[in-house]
């Protein structure tokens, strides 16, 4: 982080874009770690959190979006609340802050319902992080356009449904996009798998990703991990990146591979040797070496 | 852009007094801007009118005043154009692009490129954005290639050999900085075409050159060279700094390459930049191929080992090249020993928008937004800015076409910039089931086309339905083109 100029904003004023995965399937299912943190237990887990977040600092800034499964919503921004909370300010600021979003999330969990009723919902089980990743950097783009005044950004995802293989494109785009623009995507997953999507989202942004071992003290682990300002992490002992697996797996048998082939035209990879892409339909000459006899031939297998 | 606001009332008052009353008015409301104006340190009086062009920075209205150029507006009326002849051409005739470019980039260092037409002179400013250019170009092509070559005294010099490193190249390039002599594109050429004729033919062969001077001082007959190129489909491009010159433009139009001349530095600095997105590839110019790579596993931490790269001793960290075992200290690159292409599966993920472009808003029409029957929503999709300016009348709005939502300017721009996701899109699962029920008719259309092969591929690619199918919506367009 030490290309970022040095703002009027002390460096400690962070603003957590907090992806919050409302997957009725992995609350409510089957799933073994979840019963043991059942979805108000994470709530409050959350939403002390928050607070504390924004007791950190007064210029802290906090922005929920929610994860669901059709759909993908704000439901809670700090500084939109701000002056609303000037008016109504025989309630304190907590209570606000928790019954504003809490009621947003019920009319967000509603209407993703709804959504859900047209289409059968079986199989589906992930839900639509690459949608709220991509608001949540949209959002970043306009506090950085809002001048140099502004506060450091930072992604926070809660996540528990597994990663949706369709999405991978779309999730990668983001990442780089972050990569691009400097934003820290941290991950904690709620789940009970470990999400390679999120592993290599903060990897590549210099995120913090954490999978709880025991779901039932988050707080602690927010607290402790993911409340800490970017600049505050240079002297903290976050958990080490895991060691993340870039290996690519092959499109023919999908076996994770050292070594591959992988087509000029669509990028796909093989595990062996191909006549043709099975992607594109391209056909290729020899692998690698004899480079001046394929020239010619391109022409007559293609039409 | 600074210290133009001084001119701008100076200059039309030479060529046109009827104006001058009005554009006194004008100049009262950019005091502000005359203040930060001055801090390149020249005031208004020391500087060359010519050279300034300060008359390019106004503009007419409908009424007759000379008013400055409105360049917000200005610049993403530009970038949505360009935004759409770039959809425009990727649809309609060519989806293949070159996505392994082997690129050099040649910099004229000749005297010419002394002169101070840009400031502080030429050299520095193509010094500058080819810094920027290189950054980008990795960014975008992260499988691709670069080297750099000067030409300076008539004499081609390879500055660095073609690596995947931008430091390397930006660290050779700011080293170098100094010109003389003559310019001549066919030494320049020659010594390109030696080196880009041993890449391997899947790879986009390209020259970029950078040309300073008005003429060329060529040992040789330079359209023999230019012939040349052309047979080994080397793709060769050129962003002029002076004016235009027909030996450029005919090896441009000879060997498919551009040619642009640059009227300022930012001018130059966007046409430089065209050049980072992959070009729409040739069928005939790089054969589709298999490329044997290999996917490096990080290396244990506190293993000491050499790298081959810098034969330096480190401990932990880097990879290792999974056939020969070497160890190397970053990826993409190319093992030292065995010459296998090292890459890592994020790698080969950031090209993919490349192939997958998302569609380009519409603009909102300014007949819906004041209809008061529609209601139009009120907050940009992404990022919740208000779409309503009290004040200002033209709120401008995109929508995308597949899911409707409504973006502002400036997330429309960062979405297809930079982003290159929809978040309308992807935040609904409904616009993705027409891409999942349109399967049926993909394979019907694969009958019709008698593409059993790629009918298997369909099959085999279960685990990953978006990216096949978007792969198919390009390929059926391509075969049905072709046929």
């Amino acid at each position: 982080m030490a290309s970022i100029p040095s703002k009027l904003y002390s460096d400690d004023v962070s603003l957590l874009m907090l992806l919050l995965d409302t997957n009725p399937f992995l609350w409510t299912g089957a799933n073994t770690t979840t019963t043991s943190l059942p979805f108000p237990g994470f709530l409050t887990h959350v939403l002390s959190f928050l607070n504390s977040i924004l007791l950190l600092n007064q210029l802290n800034q906090v922005v929920v979006i929610a994860t669901g499964v059709n759909s993908c919503d704000y439901i809670y921004d700090s500084s939109s609340s701000l002056q609303k909370t000037a008016d109504s300010s025989e309630n304190g600021r907590m209570p606000i802050l928790c019954s504003r979003l809490l009621s947003k999330l019920e009319e967000f969990v509603i209407e993703d319902e709804r959504l859900s009723k047209d289409d059968s919902p079986e199989g589906i089980v992930s839900s639509l992080l690459s949608g709220s990743l991509s608001l949540a950097l949209c959002y970043i783009q306009r506090v950085f356009r809002s001048g140099p005044l502004h506060p450091q950004p930072r992604i926070l995802c809660l996540q528990g449904s597994p990663d949706g293989p369709e999405q991978y494109v779309a999730i990668m785009n983001a990442i780089f996009s972050a990569q691009r623009s400097m934003v820290p995507i941290d991950s904690c997953v709620i789940g009970a798998q470990h999400s390679a999507f999120l592993q290599q989202a903060s990897y590549i942004t210099g995120g913090v990703y954490l999978k709880p071992q025991l779901p039932d003290g988050l707080f602690q682990y927010l607290s402790t991990v993911f409340a800490t300002d970017l600049l505050s992490r240079n002297f903290l002992r976050l958990p080490k990146p895991v060691g993340v697996d870039f290996r690519a797996s092959c499109f023919c048998h999908k076996k994770t591979i050292d070594m591959g082939y992988i087509c000029s035209v669509c990028l796909s990879i093989f595990c062996k040797h191909h006549k043709k892409c099975s992607t594109c339909g391209s056909v290729f000459g020899q692998a690698l070496g004899d480079t001046s006899s394929t020239d010619r031939k391109r022409k007559t297998p293609e039409t | 852009m600074s210290g133009i606001g001084i001119e701008r009332r100076f200059e039309p008052r030479k060529t046109n007094n009827g104006d001058e009353r009005r554009l006194a008015v004008d100049g009262e409301e950019e005091e502000e801007d005359d203040d930060g104006g001055n801090g390149k340190g020249l005031e208004a009086w020391e500087r060359a009118y010519a050279d300034e062009r300060s008359w390019e920075s106004l503009q007419e209205d409908e009424s007759g005043l000379l008013r400055p150029i409105d360049s917000k507006t200005l610049h993403h009326a530009q970038y949505r154009r360009r935004l759409r002849s770039l959809y425009s051409s990727s649809t309609t005739s060519r989806i293949q692009k070159g996505l392994i470019r082997y690129l050099y980039i040649v910099i004229d260092l000749s005297r010419a490129a002394a002169d101070m037409d840009f400031r502080p002179s030429r050299m520095v400013v193509v010094a500058k954005h080819a810094e920027v250019f290189i950054r980008e170009f990795f960014d975008q092509n992260p499988l691709s290639h670069i080297g750099l070559v000067t030409i300076k005294d008539g004499v081609a010099q390879c500055l660095t050999d073609l690596g995947g490193s931008p430091e390397y190249h930006v660290k050779a390039l700011m080293g170098k900085l100094e010109c003389s002599g003559d310019s001549s594109l066919q030494n320049a050429l020659d010594l390109v075409h030696g080196y880009l004729n041993q890449i391997p033919s899947y790879g986009h062969r390209e020259v970029l050159i950078l040309y300073s001077a008005l003429s060329t001082c060529d040992p040789g007959d330079v359209m023999e060279t230019i012939q040349k190129c052309k047979k080994s489909k080397i793709r060769c491009s050129v962003v002029g700094l002076s004016a235009e010159i027909y030996i450029c433009k005919h090896l441009c139009e000879e060997t498919g390459g551009s040619y642009t001349v640059a009227l300022d530095e930012s001018h130059f600095k966007e046409l430089l930049l065209e050049h980072a997105p992959p070009p729409p590839a040739i069928a005939e110019f790089a054969v589709a191929n298999l490329i044997k790579m290999g996917f490096p596993q990080r290396a244990a931490e506190g293993v000491v080992s050499i790298c081959v790269c810098h034969k330096e001793a480190k401990v932990g960290g880097g990879y290792t090249c999974p056939r020969c075992k070497a160890r190397v200290c970053e990826l993409p690159t190319e093992c030292g020993i065995c010459g296998l292409t090292l890459v890592s599966s994020p790698h080969l993920a950031r090209s993919y928008h490349h192939l997958f472009p998302i569609t380009p808003f519409d603009e909102v029409p300014s007949s819906l937004l004041n209809n008061p029957q529609h209601r139009l929503p009120r907050f940009c999709f992404g990022c919740r800015q208000s779409l309503l300016h009290p004040g200002n009348k033209s709120s401008f709005r995109a929508a995308c076409p597949k899911c409707n939502q409504h973006f502002c300017i400036d997330c429309d721009i960062y979405i297809h910039e930079s982003l290159h996701n929809c978040p309308g899109c992807e935040s609904l699962r409904h616009s993705k089931t027409p891409r999942f029920e349109s399967h049926g008719t993909i394979f019907a259309a694969l009958e019709v086309l008698n593409m059993q092969d790629l009918k298997r591929g369909v099959v085999s690619h279960m685990g990953c339905w978006a990216l096949a199918c978007t792969v198919f919506d390009s390929v059926l367009k391509f075969k049905i083109l072709t046929d």
